[in-house]
């Protein structure tokens, strides 16, 4: 069950660029948090921006949780402006997270992320490591700025596999050429998959054609986080029929054979 | 009358002498408080019981139902805009036998009132989706959702005249022995003589405002940014004109009216209460904050408290307007 912490306290602010992480002192949250899930954040009192915005959880230890995000627009912006000391009202953990190994499985899982689709991944893998269960991160942008968690990875001892679209770091292409590049080699358990939708459209693809488990996790505008407003919909399969499916309840993580990318425009 | 049901008032004990009674009678029901949660943004109440107490709302109303399952409009289906949110959401719902079966039971072991959102593709729907909850307990009453595209009106919602929608209240009027609220759209010409039609049909209270028609254009894609070209603008950015139309409407009709439209705080309530509405309904708000009614309410009571105000009842219609 989700918790609201009206005042909770941002501990720390990192800015790589656009790029952001908050570390934020939210023990209700922090406690009952799964990777995979998302908090629902008040960026300030005013009704600019009116709505809440969703994060995932970024990471998660003892009291506090994080969250990883990119300035895209108003709201975001607002949020980078945020110092260490300031307050924030949260509702979280909502959704449904990532489903984790019952026991390690020899073969590696693959976590493959573009740009800011990182953000679930830190607090994924930090889960699959206790658990014992060996991975690989396939991490990819347009450019290098747009990594910019490639040295935290490295020195929790990440094994990472990188792209660039200018081909300025690691291969060059994109993340999921690189995937279907290396997949031959890796016969992996199975794949985590955050990022931006033509990304989603091509693994789940890969994934089809190599008959690969995978869970993706979703995106959609959220009015409320919580399932009232049903605006957050994608079309999900459930037995024979497709419903539009609200993803802040059901999801945001779905096997990726459950979404139905035909109804999609 | 035959089963309508009455709530007993609470009042508040704050402090050591000070009660205030927050309780509002609609006639056919007496409220423990003004604040009800609109309908569309409250989902069937049970996915809200985990962030508040039900029991503590004047009364709440669940998402429209029609009489069949409804898949609703395709996504993008919300777009923020200046101090308002437009939805597209196309009334997707579970349809009336499996709100009956799985969710209804499970809202009866509530005891705020429950106000069920009728909606209808055909006029006669309205009056068979009462007809069937006639044999339901624990419904305190109908609010009817005269804003839904009609099949048989070239698609075009009965709120938009009066003649359709007296028709729609009467049809359901003939149905049902408990009280009818009906609620109007703001996308008329003359909002009066809706209302007046509603009541002439039978209606016990009217509801307003439903959201007003809008859309939102991305200027980088060229195109719109919902995939159903246009929605129901909601939220602080309609409260004004909710306002001016709650205050039209409540002093021609004879019958309660309830205020709604951009209500975020006690104050934006109280505005409403003062041109003339005996309660109000929260949309919005509750997606930003699922504890913005009991904080409505408590703001509510606040106001009255510092200064003076032993029963909510006395604010209402108590706007002052001499000079003009
Ligand atoms: C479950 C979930 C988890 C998320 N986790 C993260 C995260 O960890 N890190 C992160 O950086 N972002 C995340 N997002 C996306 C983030 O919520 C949006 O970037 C943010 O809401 C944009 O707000 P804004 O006010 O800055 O932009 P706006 O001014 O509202 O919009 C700017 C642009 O972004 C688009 N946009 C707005 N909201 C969304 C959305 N929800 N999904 C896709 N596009 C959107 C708009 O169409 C517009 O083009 C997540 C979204 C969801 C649904
Ligand atoms: C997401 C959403 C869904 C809605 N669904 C319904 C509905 O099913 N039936 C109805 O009568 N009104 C519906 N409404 C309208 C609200 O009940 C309310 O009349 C309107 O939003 C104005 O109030 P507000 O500004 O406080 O939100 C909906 C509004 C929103 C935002
Ligand atoms: S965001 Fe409101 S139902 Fe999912």
């Amino acid at each position: 069950m989700a918790s609201i912490e009206r005042q909770a306290k941002i501990l720390q602010h990192k800015s790589w660029g656009n790029y952001h992480r908050l570390k934020i002192l939210a023990p209700e949250i922090a406690e009952k948090a799964t990777p995979g899930q998302f908090v629902m954040i008040r960026i300030n009192e005013t009704f600019f921006p009116l709505l809440r915005r969703p994060f995932c959880l970024h990471h998660c230890h003892g009291d506090e949780i994080e969250i990883f995000f990119k300035v895209v627009g108003q709201g975001t912006a607002q949020l980078a402006e945020k110092k260490e000391g300031d307050f924030l009202d949260i509702i979280g953990p909502l959704g449904r997270g990532f489903s984790l190994p019952e026991k390690p499985d020899k073969r590696p899982a693959l976590l493959v992320a573009g740009g800011r689709g990182i953000a679930p991944f830190v607090f994924l893998a930090h889960e699959l490591k206790r658990l014992g269960q060996s991975m690989i991160i396939f991490y990819g942008g347009k450019t290098r700025e747009d990594l910019p968690l490639i040295e935290d990875l490295e020195k929790n001892g990440f094994n990472l596999r990188l792209s660039t679209e200018d081909g300025c770091l690691g291969f060059k292409g994109l993340i999921t050429e690189l995937l279907e590049k290396e997949l031959p080699s890796l016969n992996p358990a199975c794949l985590y998959v955050c990022g931006p939708e033509a990304m989603l459209v091509e693994v789940a693809r890969i994934s089809r054609t190599w008959r690969l488990k995978a869970e993706f996790s979703l995106e959609a505008r959220m009015g409320c986080g919580f399932g009232v407003c049903y605006g957050c919909v994608w079309p999900i399969r459930q037995g024979e029929k497709i419903e539009w499916t609200r993803i802040c309840l059901e999801g945001p993580v779905f096997p990726a054979e459950a979404i139905a990318w035909e109804m999609k425009r | 009358m035959p089963g309508r049901s009455s709530f007993p008032g609470r009042s508040h004990r704050l402090g050591d002498e000070k009660v205030i009674d927050l309780s509002c009678d609609l006639g056919f029901l007496r409220l423990r408080n003004p604040v009800i949660a609109a309908s569309g943004t409250f989902g069937y109440g049970l996915e809200m019981a985990p962030f508040l107490d039900l029991n503590c709302l004047g009364a709440y109303i669940v998402k429209g139902l029609y009489l069949q399952p409804r898949t609703g409009n395709p996504p993008p289906r919300l777009v923020e805009t200046a101090s308002g949110l437009i939805n597209s959401i196309g009334l997707q719902g579970i349809g009336l036998e499996p709100f009956i079966e799985t969710i209804l039971p499970k809202l009866r072991k509530y005891s705020a009132p429950l106000i069920i959102n009728v909606c209808g593709e055909s006029d006669e729907e309205y009056g068979a989706i009462v007809e069937r909850l006639e044999k339901e307990q624990g419904i305190a009453a109908y609010e009817l959702n005269i804003s839904c595209p009609n099949v048989k009106r070239n698609g075009l919602c009965p709120a938009l005249s009066p003649e359709a929608t007296y028709t729609v209240v009467k049809l359901a009027r003939e149905k049902s022995r408990r009280p009818i609220i009906t609620k109007l759209s703001p996308n008329v010409t003359d909002i009066v003589s809706i209302a007046l039609a509603a009541q002439e049909a039978g209606s016990d209270a009217i509801s307003l405002i439903n959201t007003i028609l809008a859309m939102a254009v991305d200027v980088e894609t060229r195109s719109p940014l919902l995939a159903n070209l246009f929605g129901g603008l909601s939220g602080p950015a309609i409260k004004p004109i909710a306002l001016r139309m709650v205050f039209q409407v409540a002093r021609v009709v004879k019958i309660p009216v309830i205020g709604c439209g951009g209500i975020m705080t006690g104050q934006d309530a109280l505005e409403f209460l003062l041109v003339g509405a005996r309660a109000v309904e929260v949309g919005t708000a509750n997606l930003i904050d699922p504890q913005a009614c009991p904080r409505i309410i408590k703001e509510i009571e606040q106001y009255c408290l510092n200064r003076g105000i032993k029963k909510i009842e006395d604010i209402v219609g108590s706007i002052i307007l001499e000079g003009i």
